[in-house]
């Protein structure tokens, strides 16, 4: 019962343990660090295989349709026939591509995602490195993604490509400062940027706290994924497919892995910072719980996430650009101060996160009052409905 | 084991850095640079120094790279092969380059670096928040003028003529 307890822990202790009989301390050691290092690779695959098809189920549902159906009781195993497609596909480069380039990028975009799990706690003790640097960790990986979308938006020798690959950095770029100021808050607050070491301190979960950060956070997300409404980084109606236009066969298919990679990670540091990790009733007596109370609010976050893409239009460059720097940044500022301003109050840490919440709730009412107020404007001037 | 991994490391760094300046296409510079810039990051961790080679990733390749890219990208002709490599300054620039090279060289092998015995400190980031608000305030807050003044020069640069 012990051992069922603390299931995941134990069984890495018994492996260990199998491993030690026969090999030295320093073979164990690689061996482990590998066998971490390929399940924590593997991961954005299996966001691919399981969050399309719930992806597709998902949208469809919103749409009234059904979705997939054919493949497998409801469909289920519908990604692996997409999977096989995509593999017998041929592999085209341009002529007049660059060919390095062109071939380096779609790997560099898929380490940008793979890398990002090495910091994510799914449980007590189940983190692959926790780095005392983790939150910037995760900051700076995000970088290496823009530079390998940059590479193939530029190395494919297409206008629709460039334009692609101009809008992605723009919008990465623009995001980048809301989600860093909101991640910034949290680690305010707790006092550490080791990602284990904020799922322990955070007794209450954060989005009762901070709230304005993590709807900050959860835009931000979005925008950074690039999923509708951000999605006019690859607009299938106005740059065809932007930077992953030439691409095809299991190329495409690297970058449609990273696309549902970050999906799942950004999902999973969400979960992290916001909503408590792996804490759950009954997580601390029984360990093996912390994982699937771990998956199960990262699958809330996904299905947030798409159920954002099925309900609104595409924003206009323009719209997505304001929203980040004229809601989202001075949001984030304020949010950031007021957390600095209320962790120096001299009064428990409880009544600390209080005022915290009551900050955020009074930035969230004036954004919205303010936004609802240009709307307004804006309506009478051109006449519109809703004036 | 260190020197093996330092030797790696900085066969990296030299060889993108090489690649930079030996490279035809300006593009290309930029890629190896980046190159240059994680075996810098690498150097960084195997010294126990992870918050600066994060930040080596964060700023060098995530800003000042994607800096440099744009500025290619938006210059136009200039990655053209035919260009030629050269023009009418080059031997005043290169004569300054070798001068900061003899420069550099004679500080670096002249300066007795002092190395410190004992352990990394465990909270070595917060010390380094607290040293930044703290001893160095004034640098820093120089530091962060300069950016200012640099963004507002930029804002003024950008904006329409009314």
């Amino acid at each position: 019962m012990d051992y069922i307890s603390n299931l995941f822990v134990n069984l890495g202790n018994s492996w260990t343990t199998l491993l030690s009989s026969f090999l030295p301390p320093w073979a164990v050691t690689l061996v482990n660090f590998l066998v971490v290092a390929v399940i924590l690779v593997m991961m954005p695959v299996v966001a691919t295989l399981t969050l399309t098809v719930m992806e597709r189920k998902v949208i469809a549902r919103i749409q009234n349709r059904i979705g997939p159906n054919r493949v497998g009781p409801w469909g289920i195993f519908q990604a692996i026939p997409d999977a096989i497609k995509m593999l017998t596909k041929e592999d085209i480069v341009p002529a007049n591509a660059d060919k390095p380039v062109f071939n380096i990028a779609p790997l560099l975009i898929f380490a940008g995602a793979a890398l990002l799990w090495a910091v994510i706690p799914f449980g007590r003790g189940m983190i692959g490195q926790d780095l005392n640097v983790g939150v910037l960790y995760l900051v700076a990986v995000g970088s290496i993604s823009t530079i390998a979308i940059v590479m193939a938006g530029w190395s494919s020798n297409n206008k629709f490509a460039l334009v692609g690959a101009f809008r992605v950095v723009a919008q990465l770029l623009s995001y980048e400062i809301p989600m860093v100021l909101a991640i910034a808050a949290v680690v305010l607050l707790v006092g550490t940027m080791k990602m284990g070491q904020i799922v322990e301190l955070q007794t209450a979960p954060f989005i009762l706290v901070l709230p304005a950060a993590f709807i900050a956070y959860i835009l931000a997300a979005a925008a950074e994924t690039g999923r509708a409404p951000f999605d006019l980084v690859e607009a299938d109606s106005e740059i065809v497919a932007g930077y992953m236009i030439e691409y095809s066969g299991l190329k495409f298919g690297w970058f449609y892995i990273a696309e549902y990679g970050n999906l799942l990670a950004v999902s999973a540091i969400a979960t992290t910072l916001f909503l408590g990790g792996w804490r759950g009733p009954f997580a601390g007596q029984i360990p093996a719980l912390g994982p699937l109370y771990f998956i199960t609010k990262t699958v809330l976050i996904v299905f947030l996430l798409m159920w954002i893409r099925g309900t609104w239009p595409r924003f206009r460059i323009d719209q997505m650009l304001a929203l980040a720097w004229k809601v989202l940044v001075p949001l984030g500022l304020f949010t950031l101060l007021w957390v600095a301003v209320v962790i120096k109050l001299p009064v428990p840490t409880f009544v600390q996160w209080a005022l915290s919440l009551g900050g955020n709730l009074v930035a969230i009412f004036i954004t919205l009052t303010i936004m609802g107020r240009s709307a307004k404007r804006y309506a009478q001037k051109h006449a519109l409905a809703g004036a | 084991m260190q020197s093996v991994i330092f030797a790696i490391l900085a066969g990296i760094t030299l060889g993108s850095a090489l690649m930079v300046v030996t490279s035809r296409n300006l593009l290309h510079s930029t890629l190896w640079l980046i190159a240059a810039f994680f075996g810098i990051a690498g150097i960084f961790i195997l010294l126990q120094a992870e918050f600066l080679a994060v930040v080596q990733v964060l700023v060098y390749i995530g800003a000042i790279a994607m800096l440099i890219i744009f500025a290619i990208m938006l210059t136009r002709r200039i990655m053209d092969p035919q260009q030629p490599r050269f023009n009418s300054q080059w031997g005043l620039v290169g004569g300054f380059t070798a001068l900061l090279f003899v420069g550099l060289a004679a500080v670096v092998t002249r300066v007795a670096w002092p190395v410190a015995a004992g352990e990394i400190p465990a909270d070595a980031i917060a010390q380094l928040g607290a040293d930044f608000v703290g001893v160095y305030a004034v640098p820093f807050e120089i530091a962060s003028v300069l950016l200012v003044v640099a963004m507002i020069g930029a804002i003024i640069i950008a904006r329409e003529r009314e």
